[in-house]
């Protein structure tokens, strides 16, 4: 690969030590990946999608050295819910962690072994991270195709019963994770996936999601735990027709967070929602950068974000819907809100339509503003203490982007989660 | 002179009002001031380079810190780079192959009044419903809509790189205002231009502010006096005239303490294949308690509806609200150009200070608009509102962009912004591009937009009550648009109204 290799100097620094898998049925797609993240180079704080954001902790040569969480907090989230539970430590798979890779109606395969010539995944891996490089540069969903060694491939052909979880556990200050998921649901096929954990000091991951005519894909994450960790994620999803992609995040830790989805909604009737509950107290830098295409005809899209912040934290949000020509019926919806509980916060917003059809119903919605005095002042008319009044107003302002989760027991638990947070984060 | 073209005659009737006729005029792509002035003109050489800067200064009888200024700005312009962020799709603009200066032979001496202007130039005025005479009224608006006391307003008329005349100077100058060309101005009031011009767009500001700030040939210039409210309207009519000519004219306005002004601005070209560079600055400084209103109606030439032609226009306003309490309002009506490339903005650095912009940008056949506005708190209590109207026919492309920014120590401040797309068939686009930056809590951001078709209920709804299709149409936008046109001065549409007559004589013979 030397003559692969990148002229620029912070790229090459940035890329020396993570090892480039040249042989088997992935390598086509990696050496592409190279190619593409060559050309673009890495970002920089003068690009327009990184305007809100440094990118400067996740081109580093090094991860900057993350602490993993003191014990005294809560125990993980979804500890309750029966799962399948898949355990990276640090990036890498733990097997004797992780439960038997055996569930109805799905085939759950490692990056790492599977070496075959063979592989469904082969259509899958790097083809929707290279389709969503346009029109906005992805330059570290490249360097990810180009260098993840490990990652689970997924294939669905029917309803699972439990979720599979994705549990991500940090152990060494300085580790720098790369993981590389491919899902594919197929037709008719129903499934959940959860993800939680910190992962690394510096955790890089991409997961590409296509579903298939009639599939559906429940996807919820919860990004939390330790307070240093910086994590720059991707999800490209395509959904065909008749088909139903649904993500959740709650990010309620970590220093710095970039979460993207591009979604392409390419068959008729296909559903996306897209959802993020962000809580920041003090040093949180949280972006959620978000692409939806519409290619099909009566598709419907939800973004809906919510952060709540404190001590100067940070939080971002760039969104898009695009309706490309012919994308008749469209119904598109955008909401990003912030709850600033101080007067150091800061909440940046770039919530954007590009729109190419004349029959479509297309609406967003940003604020940002502090608690709502007349809420709280019916609240403790009513007898209700001050900081339970205010918790629950918090609650109330968060409930929008919870609703997005179908199943009302990992619901439950992710507003559990949150309830703890506002306890241990009292104004 | 070349023959009006032929439009049809819009009939007035209940139900269907003025506005509604001139938005169905822009849409349907009929351009009524289309036609040309021949009239003996003065260019400098093509190209851009400091002689042609020194040349300009030199024809404006500008003293040696002008001078400097520009050539200033245009060291600064030679290593700037063209923005190419917005949502625009045009060839490459070859500034080496423009005229920066045309101005009519007539104009050689300065006429000392009105009487002694070239009665060519005054008949493209006339003609386009600007009669530069000082006559209580303007011309063709007699009718139920004359509001009791007569109005007048006072008309700075550019043509290409000159101003021709500047109406009621002697009666404004009674109330102290100066209303005159910002050449005047230059001379005239040297201390006001020094201090003001620059300070709110500065020299390097952007690519072609800068280049404004080099060439800028002529404009307007207002001073309005501490306590003033000035007596009438003011207002700027811009003509593009000359071939391959661009026009860069550069608009001054201070309103000092408790000072009000409603200041007009409105804009036509003729009908050419090739296209013409517009960059204007327009920089509004706001004191104490004073309060300015701007508004325009943009009807530079769009294109043909091959998209041939039409006025690349790149323009950049500001304003400044320096003073506690100060106030501006911007209100524009884009239907014309072939690009648009504008967003009036506010600087709100005056503890309760307060901006708006209303907006409405029609973009028909393969016009091109990027349009918005920036809304910058600086001080504590600011207030701004912003209501954007979009309207995308044809194959046309329509984006609001823009900004509203609260900075940690603009507390209690307040920003509604509404910005609605409409879209007429299924090859234009329609776009929103807001960024929206918050850091203060106590201060609240709401911003909300919709993007829609014409409703096909409202549609069936005209037409069984006998409306035919266009009219309908036109009924439909029309209430879409209304909250931007009922924040136009009422002085603003009666010479939108006189405009539409021109149609009328058109057509006629």
């Amino acid at each position: 690969m030397a003559e692969a290799l990148p002229q620029d100097d912070a790229l090459a620094a940035r890329i020396a030590g993570l090892s480039f898998p040249s042989e088997g049925w992935q390598a086509p797609a990696r050496f592409d990946a190279l190619a593409r993240l060559t050309a673009m180079g890495l970002p920089k704080r003068r690009d327009e999608y990184w305007r809100y954001t440094d990118p400067a902790s996740f081109t580093s040569a090094e991860p900057v050295p993350a602490s993993t969480l003191d014990d005294g907090d809560e125990g993980m989230v979804f500890e309750a819910i029966d799962r399948l539970k898949l355990v990276f430590v640090d990036g890498v798979f733990d097997a004797a962690a992780s439960d038997p890779l055996a569930l109805e109606n799905v085939e759950i395969g490692l990056l790492s072994e599977a070496q075959s010539d063979i592989h469904w995944a082969r259509d899958l891996y790097g083809v929707l991270e290279a389709r969503g490089q346009v029109p906005v540069k992805r330059p570290f969903a490249a360097l990810n195709t180009a260098f993840a060694t490990e990652g689970v491939l997924i294939r669905v052909t029917g309803y699972v019963p439990r979720p599979i979880a994705l549990i991500y556990i940090h152990s060494s200050d300085t580790s720098d994770a790369v993981l590389h998921h491919c899902i594919r649901v197929e037709s008719g096929a129903d499934v959940t996936i959860l993800e939680n954990g910190p992962a690394a000091a510096r955790f890089t991951k991409v997961m590409e999601v296509d579903v298939a005519e009639g599939g559906r894909f429940h996807h919820i994450r919860a990004q939390g735990r330790d307070h240093d960790r910086r994590a720059s994620t991707h999800i490209f999803a395509r959904v065909a027709g008749k088909g139903l992609f649904k993500s959740f995040t709650l990010t309620a830790n970590g220093v710095m967070t970039r979460n993207e989805a591009v979604i392409e909604l390419v068959g008729d009737e296909a559903v996306a929602h897209v959802a993020g509950a962000a809580v920041g107290d003090g040093k949180f830098h949280h972006d959620d950068t978000v692409f939806v295409t519409h290619e099909g005809e009566a598709c419907e899209s939800r973004q809906v974000f919510k952060k709540v912040l404190k001590n100067g934290a940070t939080g971002v949000f760039q969104g898009k819907i695009l309706v490309k020509p012919g994308a008749q019926k469209t119904d598109g919806y955008q909401i990003s809100q912030s709850l600033l509980l101080d007067e150091d916060s800061v909440f940046l917003a770039k919530p954007e339509l590009e729109i190419y059809a004349d029959d479509v119903k297309c609406s967003h919605g940003s604020t940002s503003g502090a608690i709502d005095e007349t809420g709280l002042f019916y609240l403790r008319s009513r007898g209700v203490p001050l900081k339970a009044a205010q918790s629950l107003l918090v609650l109330a302002f968060l409930a929008e982007a919870i609703q997005e989760i179908e199943n009302e027991e990992i619901a439950e638990d992710i507003r559990q989660r949150l309830e703890n947070w506002l306890a241990r984060h009292e104004h | 002179m070349a023959a009006l073209e032929e439009t049809a005659v819009p009939e007035v009737r209940d139900g269907v009002d003025r506005e509604t006729i001139e938005t169905v005029q822009a849409m349907a792509g009929k351009y009524k001031y289309g036609w040309e002035t021949e009239i003996e003109m003065d260019f400098a050489p093509k190209g851009l380079n400091e002689d042609i800067v020194r040349l300009i200064s030199r024809k404006n009888d500008e003293p040696e810190w002008m001078t400097e200024w520009r050539l200033q700005a245009y060291r600064r312009w030679v290593q700037m780079e063209e923005p190419r962020w917005a949502m625009l799709d045009y060839p490459e603009i070859d500034y080496q192959d423009l005229y920066y200066y045309a101005k009519p032979k007539s104009m050689d001496v300065k006429p000392k009044s009105l009487d002694e202007v070239d009665p060519k130039l005054l008949e493209t005025y006339k003609k386009l419903g600007i009669p530069l005479k000082e006559q209580a009224i303007l011309a063709g608006v007699e009718g139920a809509e004359v509001p009791d006391a007569p109005r007048q307003v006072a008309v700075d008329a550019v043509f290409d790189s000159v101003s021709v005349g500047t109406t009621f100077q002697k009666e404004l100058a009674k109330a102290g205002v100066i209303f005159c060309s910002i050449s005047e101005a230059v001379r005239e009031h040297p201390e006001l231009v020094k201090k003001y011009l620059g300070s709110v767009v500065p020299q390097s500001d952007n690519y072609f502010a800068t280049l404004n700030s080099a060439v800028f040939s002529d404009g307007s210039f207002v001073y309005i006096p501490p306590g003033t409210r000035c007596p009438m309207e003011l207002s700027t009519y811009f003509r593009i005239n000359a071939e391959n000519t661009g026009q860069f004219e550069r608009t001054l306005i201070i309103a000092d303490k408790g000072a009000y002004v409603s200041y007009l601005e409105g804009c036509t070209a003729p009908k050419r294949d090739t296209n013409q560079l517009h960059a204007a600055v327009v920089e509004i400084v706001v004191l104490e308690d004073a309060e300015v209103k701007y508004s325009t109606v943009q009807n530079w030439y769009p294109g043909d509806e091959e998209g041939r032609g039409g006025i690349y226009n790149f323009v950049t306003k500001r304003a400044d609200c320096r003073g506690a309490r100060s106030k501006v309002m911007w209100t524009q009506v884009e239907t014309g150009s072939a690009i648009t490339w504008k967003y009036p903005s506010c600087i709100l650095r005056g503890d309760d200070s307060q901006g708006e912009f209303y907006s409405i940008a029609i973009a028909n056949n393969a016009q091109q608009a990027d349009t918005g506005t920036k809304m910058i708190h600086l001080g504590k209590n600011t207030r701004s509102r912003i209501v954007s109207k979009g309207i995308s026919a044809g194959r046309a492309q329509n984006t609001y962009r823009g900004l509203v920014s609260m900075h940690p120590k603009a507390t209690n401040s307040r920003n509604y912004t509404q910005c609605d797309s409409l879209l007429i068939g299924d090859k234009c686009g329609a776009h929103t591009v807001p960024y929206i930056e918050v850091k203060n809590n106590s201060s609240r951001v709401e911003h909300e937009a919709t993007t829609s078709k014409v409703d096909d209920d409202q549609l069936f709804y005209c037409r069984s009550r006998g409306m035919d299709e266009e009219e309908a149409v036109a009924l439909v936008v029309n209430g879409f648009c209304k909250e931007v046109l009922q924040a136009l001065p009422m002085e603003f549409a009666m010479e939108a109204q006189a405009l539409v007559a021109i149609s009328l004589e058109g057509s006629v013979g």
